[in-house]
């Protein structure tokens, strides 16, 4: 059976990172991604990234996915696309299948970066065509360069709710409001005031009803919810609109981590059950390591540098680093990671990372 | 514009109502219901609706929501033909270019 030291699973901003940084040490990384394309979610995101400029700030989503793709080839990490990994064993060996066969594959070491899944809203009417995640509507607009609709309503103000409805206006859609059912928008201020500059309502303490149409959506009744999140009746009110895109937070996929063993831990901030794990990246079985998104929803920068950690942390435990220079690098990712988790919002998700290193 | 169904799990077609018929009849637990109505059993494998249907226990049973999560998962974690499964071999694959670039190790 072939053998690597490091087998990373999902080839993200996550799984890029600890590809990386596991090779460059000298790891023999086989990274698998199930998609066609490695890169995960950032080949979709156009916008300019903020933030510090080892955080690439000011670099598009998808610039940043070529300068990894070509850092992972220089550091000669392998990377098998299309294969969806579909079992974890007691022994350690990864099978992972495409159109055509199953393959067997054998690590030391085991990354899991498989990232996170769109949550959704059920209402009557919700499987009618033009009711989708926010995340469909931006592959439909910014990898195949399609509108997903003309008219379109948004249900969710954090960042992805935001920037998506951004880039539906700049590709030429109407967004014609959107909705929040907290009091409060959630995501940050510079999207939100790009979009407010832009002219679309944001209606707080409303959300989606029901979905309406003949064969596809043509409207949609929304309401005005009480502090338990209930729609108040006498509230309602029709939207015509032919797109529904919900953008209500994501979950970490983590039926790898639970078939291998990995123990759950349940973190709100963090969007629901992920992995436990250390300071280390390392999850409650020994040969295992967690990054990214499944390690708790935040955004690609953070994903990146807990990958980054997780390879540093493979490679010193194959021998491959000494403990000196391994504790440099690692502080010098740590200390990346904890600017990052500054203020309001990072500090939430910073609190919330301890809570999972302490559980 | 006719009535939509209110469905909770889209891969069975299981609706609240039967979710929560489900529930009314002693279903307490995710297994349970999809037991009863195969939410969850799906293409997805309940990426889509567990969460949707952990809220609707959590609400029901007046419990945290993390209770009725994930739920039993078991291989293989995502839809896959049964005779790849049977022939699942090992390590050799083809590169991207078509051709054979490892050789399976001797075991």
């Amino acid at each position: 059976m072939k053998h690597y030291d490091v087998i990373v699973v999902g080839a993200g901003p996550a799984g890029l990172g600890a590809a990386i940084e596991a090779g460059r040490q000298g790891a023999k990384v086989l990274l698998l991604d199930e998609n066609d394309r490695p890169g995960g979610q950032l080949f979709k995101q156009i916008h300019k990234f903020f933030g510090s400029r080892e955080h690439y700030a000011g670099t598009r989503g998808f610039a940043i996915g070529r300068q990894l793709l070509q850092e992972a080839e220089e550091a000669g990490v392998e990377i098998h696309l299309g294969r969806r990994v579909w079992g974890i064993f007691p022994d350690g060996s990864v099978t992972a299948a495409n159109d055509t066969e199953s393959v067997r594959y054998q690590g030391s070491y085991l990354i899991l970066a498989t990232g996170a899944s769109e949550n959704a809203l059920a209402f009557p009417g919700c499987t009618l065509p033009g009711v989708m995640t926010a995340g469909a509507a931006q592959t439909f607009a910014n990898v195949h360069h399609v509108l997903p609709g003309q008219n379109i309503v948004m249900v969710g103000s954090g960042n992805v709710g935001l920037i998506v409805t951004y880039q539906l206006l700049q590709a030429g859609a109407n967004v014609k409001a959107i909705l929040e059912a907290a009091p409060k928008l959630s995501g940050y201020a510079v999207h939100a005031g790009k979009v407010r500059r832009a002219g679309v309502p944001v209606l707080l303490s409303h959300t989606v009803t029901r979905a309406m149409g003949d064969g596809s959506l043509e409207a949609v009744e929304i309401a005005q919810v009480d502090e338990h999140f209930a729609p108040i009746p006498g509230t309602e009110q029709v939207i015509p609109c032919d797109t529904l895109c919900l953008a209500v937070g994501l979950t970490p996929r983590v039926e790898l981590a639970d078939v291998s063993g990995c123990d759950l831990v349940w973190s709100g901030p963090l969007g629901g059950k992920l992995p436990r794990h250390n300071r280390h990246m390392e999850s409650s079985r020994s040969n295992i390591l967690v990054a990214g998104d499944l390690a708790g929803i935040e955004e690609a920068s953070t994903a990146l540098d807990e990958g980054r950690l997780a390879g540093t942390r493979a490679a010193y435990r194959l021998g491959l680093l000494d403990v000196g220079t391994y504790e440099g690098r690692r502080a010098e990712i740590q200390g990346r990671l904890d600017r990052l988790r500054q203020g309001p919002f990072g500090e939430k998700r910073r609190r919330a990372k301890e809570e999972v290193w302490k559980a | 514009m006719k009535q939509e169904r209110d469905i909770v799990c889209r891969c069975e077609e299981v609706t609240r109502e039967e979710i929560m018929e489900a529930i009314r009849l002693g279903d307490d637990s995710l297994d349970a219901i999809k037991k009863r109505t195969r939410a969850g059993m799906g293409f997805c494998q309940g990426r889509t609706c567990k969460r949707l249907i952990a809220q609707i226990l959590s609400a029901y049973y007046h419990l945290p929501v993390d209770q009725f999560l994930p739920g039993s998962i078991r291989l293989p974690i995502m839809p896959i033909r049964l005779s790849l499964l049977a022939e699942t071999v090992d390590g050799a694959v083809e590169s991207e270019e078509g051709g054979e670039v490892h050789a399976p190790d001797s075991h």
